[in-house]
């Protein structure tokens, strides 16, 4: 298998993606470090979660590469390495018969060398990751009878049971309640201190960048900036965003 | 009931009535999670075409019937997955137009009506050997994909997105799924008839999931009530000399019926 800089987890080179004739990723270049907690923010419509979706490889970038851990995005099989949170939190199907349990272990995957897990150590894992998102309560609940910031949790907890080194999360804290979300944001961080999990996380909450995240890239078609999130408060991008100055682009996605 | 069960033509009907009434079941419940209840209906359709022009030719209507089905099957799939064109409309265009093919058909051909019926409203108490053994061949096929993709399918049927970004072949297991409930409905034919064999995917699987608690509950609820359909159906017709088919169905929307009013009762 290929590799290639193998210090970067992510490396997104000339990233180029267009919904027919609607450009929504102009050669985007980022580069996403082991142990990082980047913050991916713009504007609705700026190319953040096709830029998600191209990484998971659920899109294929029309120009440029990507490779994860080294290898071409088309080549990699280890995607139990990747844990992927949808912005999902609220929309379950109520009715949908799947225990919290269920939903975790869902994800449960092969590992890279091919040795079949066994089922209770199985379930050790689901209790494992529901432990860690404060859900080893709720192991038989209906996942459609949850709130919307618990839904939330439990895909967290179905992200993290194979052990990730990467966590990806799509907007999580859409229809959550303020306090929820703070949680929310502590918890991430915590994961990413004490397990050392490298996370990015697409937002539109700025005040996420403050106190949580050690990176920041923002996004409005181009890359318009990628650094520290104390660099990020005292550049042009971070007073655009604040002022609202910004460029929308309009598309579907 | 021994006295009735000595009766071979009524041991294969059973047979072959549980075996394709589980399998309905199996399918049912991923396909009406998925919001694809209707695909049944669409096969069946197709089936009904294929049917008329095996009569027209004079050949093995199941073995053109299974092939066209299957053929259709994938098709569908590559119109979902492939063309962009939704789900439903898909299943509606095919439906459509098997249905419009089976009548020019039988009707250009001047095909045997009274074969063609027996396939529109099944003939379960007609059951011959084979078909029993390839009922259960199927049955043991249909078992084996869901226990060893049981998480993969359960996945794709929740999130389709996140199964695939997750690293499942979606695309692969959902033609699988398709193709095995082609060949459900082609099979499931001589049970209740090309025109309510898609009735066996939904009902069983929509009274299973009213009450269940989990996934596992629901697969194994609805099996239970379209095995329950199963018998209590052919029993009744054989009888009181009802119609089979018509009969399994309406037993089957009577245990809907009844896990709605339970379900409806522990809200209140």
């Amino acid at each position: 298998m290929p590799k290639s800089k193998p210090s970067s987890l992510v490396s997104l080179q000339g990233v180029s993606f267009a919904y027919g004739r609607q450009l929504v990723l102009d050669s985007v270049s980022l580069e996403i470090q082991p142990g990082d907690f980047l913050a991916m923010l713009g504007p609705n419509g700026s190319g953040k979660t096709t830029l998600l979706k191209i990484i998971l490889h659920l899109l294929e970038a029309d120009q440029g590469r990507v490779l994860i851990q080294g290898c071409p995005v088309d080549a990699f099989r280890d995607w139990g390495q990747i844990g992927y949170v949808p912005q999902k939190a609220g929309q379950v199907d109520p009715y949908f018969p799947a225990s919290v349990a269920e939903t975790v272990s869902m994800a449960v995957r092969r590992p890279a060398n091919g040795r079949r897990r066994r089922g209770a150590f199985e379930r050790q894992e689901v209790d494992r990751a529901l432990r860690l998102v404060g859900l080893e309560g709720m192991t038989h609940r209906l996942i459609g009878r949850l709130s919307g910031g618990q839904q939330q949790r439990v895909f967290i907890a179905r992200a993290l049971v194979n052990r990730p080194s990467l966590l990806l999360l799509d907007e999580p804290t859409t229809g959550v309640d303020a306090e929820t979300q703070e949680h929310f944001y502590d918890m991430l961080a915590g994961f990413n201190r004490q397990e050392g999990i490298t996370i990015v996380l697409v937002t539109h909450d700025i005040g996420v960048v403050d106190k949580h995240v050690s990176r920041v890239a923002c996004l409005n078609q181009r890359l318009t900036y990628h650094g520290s999130h104390k660099e990020f408060c005292r550049s042009e991008a971070f007073r655009e965003m604040i002022s609202g100055g910004r460029h929308l682009v309009s598309h579907r996605h | 009931m021994a006295a009735l069960l000595s009766y071979g033509f009524l041991q294969r009907a059973l047979a072959a009535g549980l075996f394709i009434g589980a399998v309905c079941a199996l399918l049912g419940v991923f396909l009406v999670l998925k919001k694809d209840a209707m695909l049944g209906h669409g096969l069946s359709h197709i089936t009904f075409a294929a049917v008329a022009l095996a009569l027209a030719l004079n050949v093995l209507p199941l073995a053109v019937a299974l092939l066209v089905a299957v053929a259709a099957a994938m098709g569908l799939s590559w119109l979902r997955t492939r063309a962009g064109l939704h789900g439903d409309t898909a299943i509606g265009i095919f439906s459509s137009a098997g249905l419009a093919l089976g009548v020019f058909l039988a009707s250009l051909t001047r095909v045997n009506s009274t074969a063609l019926l027996h396939y529109l409203f099944g003939e379960i108490l007609a059951i011959e050997p084979v078909e029993v053994w390839l009922a259960a061949g199927l049955a043991l096929l249909v078992g084996l994909v869901v226990l060893s993709s049981y998480r993969s399918l359960l996945y794709l049927t929740f999130d389709a997105e996140s199964a695939r970004a997750s690293g499942i072949k979606t695309r692969r297991l959902d033609t699988l799924l398709t193709v095995l409930a082609a060949v459900t409905v082609v099979l499931g034919t001589k049970v209740v008839g090309i025109l309510l064999v898609s009735a066996m995917m939904v009902i069983p699987a929509a009274a299973g999931l009213q009450i269940a608690r989990s996934f596992k509950q629901a697969l194994g609820l609805s099996v239970l009530a379209s095995l329950l359909s199963v018998t209590a159906g052919i029993l009744a017709a054989f009888l009181f000399d009802w119609p089979a088919s018509a009969t399994i169905v309406l037993v089957a929307f009577l245990w809907f019926g009844l896990s709605l009013a339970w379900k409806q009762s522990r809200r209140g």
